[in-house]
């Protein structure tokens, strides 16, 4: 099943009267269940593709569509709705409301959604179980390591029941160590409940367990294997 | 949710919390105190004058305030009196007959107001009866005066001496009388003190040759700073071309001037102070923005509606204001609650200038309601004002360039 469609997208910033042509011209189709990675070097367009997919930032030209939705087309609080609802974004690094607990943070995506107390009680405890920190509900995230907070970052972008996750380089800032757990935990939830995940990485650890590497430079794709 | 994730972000920098927290405190606190003070020093003036002697609303004749004659006296109307009484919020209606006349003792004499009383009514409204420190009271309709204490020290009376009064009647006659001193009084108000002799309001009006009238009824009322509506409502009662009616603002002009001065005066000092603690929590705000941004990106990117987001952040300022709002009023309240049921007493050179003024000596705190209510509309109206950059900052936005910021 088809969720995500990009089609001839360009974006242009205009920064003191000098452009840059950050993404020129980009094509990509995403399944239901993919696990791909986007790399390529540092300014090559990595960042800026994933927040257009998020609908974070607007094309200067083409138009994405997720399960059939132009989400350039919705207007601005019904975007955030959009996104609320259908993505789950984790970020390079201060991810977490920093006065919210673990099992705060998750639940709060929820509250948002305005699910239920009971559900969002179940629901954030289990997914900080699949991330294995069922240990660590009550902690809040400045007693966290960096690998633990990416752990309920995923957890809670998980917990709005997105239809696809929007990872950049979402192990920069990790050691290999959590890095490996990170993925091996990305890859489960992949792998178990088909949730599609796509992310940005430098790391060529991270490449080897993608199982379709993107390859940008100069805002053009370079390479799509699928592996 | 809003509420809890304000709360806890506000104490996510504990200093700069506390800091702002207490600059409204101090300035609420000191507001509040410099308020109940002024105000309550100056009513507790008003409340003096008005209940211990001249009634918070007056009925005269007309032209009776401008010239105080006899002549511009009145017939008694027990019909006008019941009707005022039936009011709500009058305590009492005391009628009088008031007027000048010379004391004398034999070897001194003295300018004096003749204060023409019923001894019932008047110590009802008054208590005056509780004034009296040598002698006893006035009983009905006797030929006997009361005469204020430094009066009777001047003219070298005591009890039981007899003084003298002479002074022109109703319509030109001649007035005078002789009559046995049954007691001394002494009032807060120097004043009454030093030139007041009271009297029957039987024999004042023979005195005077005024049978049946009056110069005044005064009014007492439960609460004094209901006196114009009051008067107003009496005033649609009443022939206004044979009477005036006026409260006490309008025959104490001078301390309406008082109050209104103070009022200004300290208007200004107040605004300044909360100006700068305006300035103060608005740098707090602005501080706290600032270093947020990035945080607010990634709420907007994830789906949080900027709404929501401005929301808690106006709860935060909201929250900083009121826990200064709340803490000094709940520590001012205290302090006030104590001067306003014991009074400082002012002495030496101070106490003697506010004698002279022909008021009691005393610092007394005002506890009204009002002077609370007008600190937490200040501190409301500084919230609003600081909460104006976040909310435009919120508006404003772009998750994008708000998470490239570090
Ligand atoms: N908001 C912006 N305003 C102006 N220029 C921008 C903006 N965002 C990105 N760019 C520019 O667009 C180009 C692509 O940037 P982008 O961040 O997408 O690269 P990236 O592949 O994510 O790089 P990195 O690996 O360093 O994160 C760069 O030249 C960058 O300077
Ligand atoms: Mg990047």
């Amino acid at each position: 099943m088809e969720v995500i469609a990009i089609n001839n997208v360009y974006k242009t910033y205009v920064e003191s009267e000098i452009e840059v042509k950050a993404v020129r011209g980009v094509s990509l189709r995403f399944q239901q269940g993919e696990f791909a990675a986007i790399v390529g070097p540092s300014g090559s367009g990595k960042t800026t593709l994933l927040n257009l997919l998020g609908g974070l930032d607007t094309p200067t030209a083409g138009e994405i569509t997720i399960g059939g939705t132009h989400i350039h087309q919705l207007k601005p609080s019904k975007l955030i709705d959009f996104r609320r609802d259908n993505i789950g974004f984790v970020f390079q690094s201060y991810n977490l409301i920093p006065v919210l607990t673990a099992k705060e943070n998750i639940e709060f995506i929820m509250q948002l959604q305005k699910r239920a107390k009971k559900e969002r009680d179940q629901r954030s405890l289990e997914l900080l179980e699949a991330v294995g920190l069922a240990d660590r509900v009550n902690a809040r995230p400045a007693k966290l390591s960096g690998g633990q907070q990416q752990r309920v970052a995923v957890a809670r972008a998980l917990a709005s029941k997105p239809k696809f996750i929007l990872a950049d380089e979402p192990t920069a800032n990790l050691d290999s160590v959590s890095t490996e757990k990170l993925l091996d935990i990305m890859e489960k939830l992949n792998r178990e409940e088909n949730i599609t995940f796509i992310f940005s990485t430098h790391d060529t650890r991270v490449m080897k367990k993608a199982r379709r590497v993107i390859t940008l430079e100069d805002g053009l794709v370079l390479s799509d294997v699928i592996k | 949710m809003i509420l809890k994730n304000a709360w806890r972000n506000i104490w996510r920098n504990k200093r700069r919390t506390l800091i702002t927290a207490s600059s409204v405190f101090f300035a609420v606190f000191f507001a509040l105190l410099m308020r109940s003070v002024q105000l309550g020093t100056l009513y507790k003036m008003v409340d003096d004058t008005v209940d211990a002697y001249s009634g918070a609303v007056q009925v005269h004749a007309k032209g009776y305030w401008d010239e105080k004659t006899v002549n511009n006296s009145f017939l008694r109307d027990a019909l006008m009196e019941s009707k005022i009484f039936e009011l709500v919020n009058v305590r009492a209606v005391v009628p009088r007959f008031e007027s000048f006349a010379l004391a004398s003792s034999g070897p001194k004499t003295k300018g004096v107001m003749v204060i023409g009383i019923d001894p019932d009514v008047e110590n009802a409204f008054s208590g005056i009866a509780k004034r009296v420190r040598l002698g006893d009271y006035l009983t009905d309709n006797e030929q006997a005066v009361l005469l204020g204490a430094d009066l009777a020290d001047y003219l070298g009376l005591q009890i039981n001496d007899t003084v003298v009064l002479l002074g022109q009647g109703y319509q030109g006659v001649s007035a005078a009388g002789k009559y046995q001193i049954k007691g001394l009084v002494k009032f807060p108000n120097p004043k009454i003190n030093k030139a007041m002799l009271f009297i029957p309001i039987g024999q004042a009006q023979m005195l005077y040759g005024a049978e049946n009238r009056l110069t005044s009824l005064n009014i007492g009322l439960h609460n004094n700073l209901l006196s114009i509506h009051l008067s107003n409502k009496i005033k649609q009662n009443t022939n206004l071309e044979m009477y005036e009616i006026m409260p006490w603002e309008e025959m104490m002009v001078e301390f309406v001037q008082m109050i209104k001065t103070k009022n200004v005066s300290s208007t200004f000092m107040l605004a300044l102070l909360y100006i700068i603690v305006g300035f103060g929590v608005l740098g707090t705000i602005i501080m706290m923005v600032s270093e947020r941004m990035r945080e607010f990106g990634i709420l907007v990117a994830m789906g949080m509606k900027k709404r929501l987001l401005a929301l808690i952040v106006i709860m935060e300022t909201v929250l900083i204001g009121f826990l200064g709002l709340i803490a000094g009023a709940i520590s001012s309240l205290p302090i006030i609650w104590y001067y306003a049921h014991n009074p400082i007493r002012i002495e030496g050179e101070m106490g003697q200038m506010y004698e002279e003024f022909g008021v009691e000596p005393v610092i007394k705190f005002m506890m009204e309601p009002t002077v609370f209510f007008n600190q937490t509309y200040v501190v409301l109206l500084i919230v609003l004002v600081s909460v104006i950059y976040p909310i435009a900052k919120i508006a404003s936005i772009n998750p994008v360039k708000a998470m490239r910021m570090n």
